[in-house]
């Protein structure tokens, strides 16, 4: 079914009955598509290329920062090679921690590191050095597909993402579900509007003419629809990280991207 | 912050035209964009960027703010000897940073 | 009523001459110019005159390669190529990009010889607007050429600051 069928199917069976479940609108499977074929061709080019892509800058950088020592253990030292021991890592979060017994995303989870295994301070959300680090490990599951979600503790987190993928908010009244699952590749401003996958992150926006994460943009996409944004690290953040990374489950990962 | 990225070939016949990729960490802040509290952000940019092979210049670029962040450059030159590529960025603020990279050329 | 359309740009020009006097009063450095900081075709002619001196610029043997809709304006990747036989008494000196609309009308120019091989280059520039975008090569025997193209930019650089 196309785009537009999809979206008149949603509106007429929302307004019809309001007890329908948000799944009316979700995207078939077969029609997914990644936000990097909705991007102009010159900035799929941008992408292509590791010694174009802004993105391998941060990489480069997350490599240098990965043997480095803070205290008495650099990250090699308990992981070793990264290209080994940290392929399909990034494609795998947010995983449940049961410690905490909620999700946690990659950030989050180097920052842990940080602070339980090299006593150090942990990084800022959005710092040099968080990014870096991101960037380096996301890299390592370049081509693989998503596998995010499938222990069973993670449910009623998705269910929890989900929810907010699908309210509407802000004074604009938006959901993401009516740009992302209604109308995707119709255009927006001269963009079209893709379908909100996150199989780039973190990723050089040339909106921000930097690298960014995830949390990032969720934040900005509130913003966009005049809602208050969640602060980084909050559970809604990591909740919607959570859904849209099981919602592109199957997908290849292609991190660092170049997105508009 | 990191290094930056250049992209020579390793090898070259003496005589080929060769292209030679840069890519390097830098804000370029324009100096017409205003932050939060209404003052200008002053101008910070590369203002130069000029590329030697066996130490001479084969290329030289003047940057504008109109270049963008984290500028790229492809330009090209004819591999000619073996030896190095010498590149040097210069800018607003005494900024300065340069790299190297080798070539044999058969 | 009549002055209706003119009343914007009046009172935004006549707020900055206001803000350019009390400013030089004061004793701060003025704004270099006291108009909205903008490239005109005017400026822009006189960056390029600057360049090229009273030489007449020859549209053609430049080719420059700028998507026509830009997906965003901070970062938009270009392509300049001359056609030259590059060699040591033929080839291209320089080749300098202008624009029409953002806030300053230089965006590059870069410096060749015959050990080029090939007369080009590829970089990435910032737009503010949609506007027209020159690119003019100078020769080794003192001519002129260029190539001129006009883009659409939605998403502008230089004069939209950034959101969270």
């Amino acid at each position: 079914m196309s785009a537009r069928a999809d979206g008149l199917f949603a509106l007429c069976l929302a307004t019809l009955m309001h007890a329908i479940p948000a799944a009316a609108g979700e995207i078939a499977a077969a029609d997914r598509r990644s936000d990097y074929e909705f991007m102009s061709r010159d900035t799929r080019v941008m992408q292509d290329d590791d010694s174009s892509n802004p993105g391998m800058l941060w990489v480069n950088d997350g490599e240098a920062l990965w043997t480095r020592k803070v205290g008495e253990f650099s990250c090699m030292d308990c992981h070793g090679d990264a290209r080994v021991s940290m392929k399909g890592v990034a494609a795998r979060y947010p995983v449940f921690d049961a410690i905490r017994g909620r999700p946690m995303d990659l950030e989050e989870r180097i920052m842990s590191c940080r602070i339980n295994h090299q006593n150090a301070t942990p990084f800022a959300y959005e710092s040099k050095e968080l990014l870096a680090l991101e960037a380096f490990v996301a890299r390592q599951s370049r081509g693989m597909p998503i596998e995010t979600g499938s222990d069973a503790r993670l449910k009623p987190f998705i269910e929890a993402g989900r929810e907010l993928f699908n309210r509407r908010q802000g004074q604009l009244n938006i959901s993401c579900a009516q740009c992302h699952d209604d109308n995707w590749g119709k255009r927006l401003a001269g963009n079209a509007v893709p379908q909100g996958h996150p199989t780039g992150y973190p990723l050089y926006r040339l909106e921000w003419q930097t690298l960014g994460s995830l949390q990032r943009r969720l934040r900005a996409c509130l913003f966009g629809v005049r809602a208050e944004t969640y602060p980084f690290g909050a559970p809604e953040n990591v909740a919607l990280e959570l859904y849209l990374m099981v919602r592109a489950r199957g997908m290849a990962m292609d991190a660092p991207a170049v997105r508009p | 912050m990191s290094a930056p990225l250049i992209n020579v070939p390793k090898s070259a016949k003496r005589g080929e035209i060769i292209a030679i990729k840069t890519l390097i960490s830098h804000e370029m802040e324009t100096g017409f964009r205003y932050g939060s509290n209404g003052v200008l952000i002053p101008r910070n940019i590369i203002t130069e960027f000029v590329c030697t092979y066996n130490g001479d210049e084969i290329f030289r670029a003047n940057f504008y703010p109109a270049v963008a962040a984290n500028p790229f450059l492809t330009f090209y030159t004819v591999a000619s000897a073996s030896g190095k590529f010498a590149f040097q960025w210069t800018g607003d603020n005494g900024y300065s940073e340069t790299a190297t990279a080798e070539i044999v050329v058969e | 009523m009549t002055h209706e359309h003119n009343h914007k740009s009046h009172t935004r020009r006549s707020v900055l001459i206001g803000a350019g006097c009390v400013a030089g009063g004061l004793g701060l450095p003025t704004v270099l110019t006291i108009r909205r900081a903008e490239a005109t075709p005017a400026t822009m002619a006189s960056a390029i005159r600057q360049v090229v001196g009273e030489a007449t610029v020859k549209p053609g043997k430049v080719k420059l390669e700028m998507p026509p809709l830009v997906e965003n304006g901070n970062t938009v990747q270009y392509t300049v190529s001359v056609e030259s036989p590059m060699t040591a008494t033929n080839y291209v000196k320089a080749i300098h990009v202008f624009n029409e609309k953002n806030p300053q009308p230089n965006v590059i120019s870069v410096h060749l010889g015959p050990r080029a091989g090939r007369a080009s280059f590829t970089s990435r520039a910032r737009l503010a607007d949609s506007e027209k975008v020159i690119a003019i090569a100078e020769m080794s025997d003192g001519s002129f050429w260029s190539d001129t193209i006009e883009v659409v930019v939605t998403i502008a650089a230089c004069v939209e600051d950034g959101i969270p």
